[in-house]
């Protein structure tokens, strides 16, 4: 009796494995594959993170709609797997670590910040996974390898657009700038707004630094230094939140003068806590809600429909990086990553923010949109080409 | 010189700031001899407060400052209590390094609790104007001014410095404070009750930093997150261990050091600013390893 049960037990192994080895080659007519994002959910720069979620999770949704792309003749959509960075550098790593070896995403977007971008850009090279990164400006993070791509516009030229504004459009002869010194971003925008200044012609009277805008308040000393500088520009290069503190902090001691920033003051945030103090302020940005661009347009009324509220700049660029890498996915039909790669690096998408070419430091080729906050509002000024 | 005294001016406000949180550091120091980490996140919690209930206590007292700052210090007061009782009262007569640590994770589990999008929330937050802001400029042709708000801020820092020296040293609860600090043993025994002294210095130390933390959000107008409290948090208990800790005036005294050593600082070169806190406690730490106020007692054998 035993022996029969054994031989029977035996069988249906043999016949398990068999019809184990037929289904492995029976092809799936659908796949589902993972991609990233990274973005800061939490702490100061969680609104930009949350900009960046939402639109990504409309870009991928879109994408799915439209029947997504066709790998080796299999139908195949995408699902989204979003992780927090806290702007930290070791979170951010250990993020992009998960995402590559546990999700095994073919792509990744992000991040917001300059310092976190450049600590997952190894990681995603050598992994062999393509980084696209939104609002990372600092011109470094494109330079870790050739995985590594952005969609926004680089601090060498985000800088001297507003140094020009300042110094042609307001008629400004000296400038003060004051800066974070504790990112890789605002750090080298700084130095880039001093350089195109000086370029002009104008001159630099004061150029202060603080730490750590994550809690730093308190910006009367470095104001006070300014003040007694007597510039005719003061040039901000912080996130939004600081920036805001700072415009509050210099226009109650009587440092009247106008001020500008770049695209990280893009949050409807800075008019709401700088109020009366942030009236009149510029920055840079890649996308202003006010574009005219019809394609511009739709974009703002199905996010604003579908989350409530008006996007910021960071939710068109990780919208499009998100177009973008699907894009080439779709193009390239082939999960591996050197192939979307290559794909990227020959992309001809046009998004929301305009069409996309990149440059041989894999650096878009695109215009500057300046901003003006007017009644609390962000008002689009003017777009200034390459 | 103008520009001198307007950075003094500067120090001293920052100062006030340290002043509020140093004082709750320095008053449980003194009685429990725990550095109570988790003191910065209370202070948060105040501000926090300030913002959530200033619109409720503008609906139903009109004014909005004080009956803030009352229930703002009420609320901290009880998350003090709580703390005690749960985190550090079970680990009162194991080794002093587990209630260190266990400070430790009440800080991060404030920090990371308070984050959560149910909570406080990771954003930025306008704190409401509590106070309108007015520019006083002084007379002369040096172009100073001092706002309403500094002069707020140094008023309520030494005020509850008074108020609280007062309470330990002549109220009969701070009598058991100061015995109980001196020898637990020995108070117990003299019929003192050491928990009620210890919860009261666990209400009191933390209804402070709740204070601080309204008048943080009435400074700067702004709550950037739940981590907020980290660095004035240091810069407080620097400040604390420079004066003396367990030293109440040291405290303050300490607070104003930093505050307007950090203007200074940074007046001269703006990337010095930050470092300069450290500086100082090391330099005043190998000349009086007591602090400025401090007693050296000298350890027996």
């Amino acid at each position: 009796m035993r022996r029969l049960l054994a031989i029977i037990l035996v069988c249906a192994l043999i016949a398990g494995v068999g019809v184990g080895c037929k289904k492995a080659e029976v092809k799936p007519t659908e796949q589902v594959v993972n991609l990233g994002g990274i973005f800061p959910m939490t702490g100061s720069y969680a609104a930009f993170g949350t900009y960046s979620q939402n639109a990504m999770t409309m870009a991928v949704e879109e994408f799915n709609t439209a029947g997504g792309a066709t790998i080796d003749g299999v139908k195949t959509t995408i699902n989204y797997i979003n992780e927090d960075d806290a702007a930290s550098p070791e979170v951010g790593a250990s993020a992009a670590q998960k995402l590559i070896n546990q999700d095994k995403v073919i792509g990744i977007i992000g991040t917001v910040t300059s310092g976190v971008s450049l600590a997952i850009a190894p990681i995603a090279t050598a992994a062999g996974v393509p980084e696209i990164a939104t609002t990372s400006t600092n011109e470094k993070v494109t330079l870790v390898s050739d995985y590594i791509f952005r969609v926004c516009f680089i601090d060498p030229f985000q800088g001297p657009v507003i140094a020009n504004y300042a110094y042609n459009t307001v008629k400004a002869k000296t400038a003060a700038v004051i800066y974070d010194n504790a990112n890789d971003g605002t750090l080298l925008l700084a130095q880039c707004f001093k350089t195109g200044f000086e370029k002009d012609g104008g001159k630099i009277v004061a150029y202060e630094a603080f730490t750590n805008e994550n809690t730093t308040v308190d910006f009367n000393a470095q104001l006070t230094k300014i003040k007694a500088a007597k510039p005719e520009f003061l040039y901000v290069s912080c996130f939004y939140g600081a920036a805001a503190l700072i415009l509050k902090q210099a226009r109650a001691m009587g440092l009247n003068v106008p001020a500008g920033g770049s695209d990280g003051d893009d949050s409807p945030d800075l008019a709401k806590i700088g109020g009366a103090a942030a009236e009149g302020f510029v920055f840079s940005t890649n996308f202003s809600s006010g574009d005219p661009s019809p394609k511009g347009h739709n974009f703002v009324t199905a996010y604003t429909a579908k989350y409530g509220e008006a996007p910021g700049g960071p939710a068109a660029l990780a919208y499009d990086a998100t177009g973008l890498i699907l894009d080439a996915f779709k193009t390239a039909g082939s999960i591996k990553g050197s192939d979307i790669r290559d794909a990227i690096k020959n992309t001809t998408f046009t998004g929301i923010s305009g069409a996309y070419k990149f440059d041989a430091n894999r650096n878009p080729i695109k215009a500057a949109v300046i901003v003006q906050i007017k009644n609390g509002q962000q008002t689009y000024l003017m777009k200034i080409n390459p | 010189m103008g520009q001198f005294l307007q950075q003094l001016i500067n120090g001293i406000q920052i100062g006030s700031i340290y002043a509020l949180i140093a004082l709750g550091y320095t008053m449980v120091y003194g009685i429990v001899r725990l550095i109570n980490f988790a003191h910065a996140d209370i202070f948060m919690v105040g501000a926090y407060m300030g913002f959530f209930l200033a619109p409720v206590m503008a609906k139903v007292f009109g004014g909005a400052f004080i009956p803030t700052i009352i229930a703002a210090m009420l609320i901290t007061g009880l998350l003090g209590f709580v703390m005690e009782k749960l985190a550090y009262r079970p680990l009162r007569y194991k080794s002093r390094l587990s209630a260190l640590i266990t400070a430790l994770g009440v800080s991060l589990f404030l920090e990371n609790f308070c984050s959560l999008p149910f909570v406080f929330g990771p954003q930025f937050r306008k704190f409401p104007d509590l106070i309108v802001t007015k520019q006083i400029t002084i007379p002369g042709n040096l172009g100073l001014s001092i706002s309403n708000i500094l002069l707020l801020d140094v008023g309520v820092s030494v005020i509850l410095m008074v108020l609280l020296f007062w309470f330990v040293n002549k109220t009969l609860i701070g009598k058991q404070m100061r015995a109980v600090a001196f020898d637990k043993p020995t108070a117990s025994l003299m019929g003192i009750n050491i928990d009620v002294v210890i919860s009261m210095a666990f209400i009191v130390g933390p209804a402070l930093a709740g204070a601080g933390g309204i008048l943080y959000g009435t400074t700067y107008g702004m709550l950037a997150s739940p981590f907020l409290g980290i660095w004035p948090g240091i810069k407080a208990f620097i400040a604390a261990v420079l004066g003396g800790i367990g030293n109440i005036p040291g405290a303050v005294l300490g607070a104003y050091i930093m505050g307007i050593s950090e203007a200074f600082a940074t007046s001269v070169n703006s990337n010095l600013g930050y470092g300069i806190a450290f500086a100082i406690l090391i330099g005043i730490l190998l000349i009086r390893p007591s602090g400025l106020l401090g007693k050296f007692v000298p350890e027996k054998v």
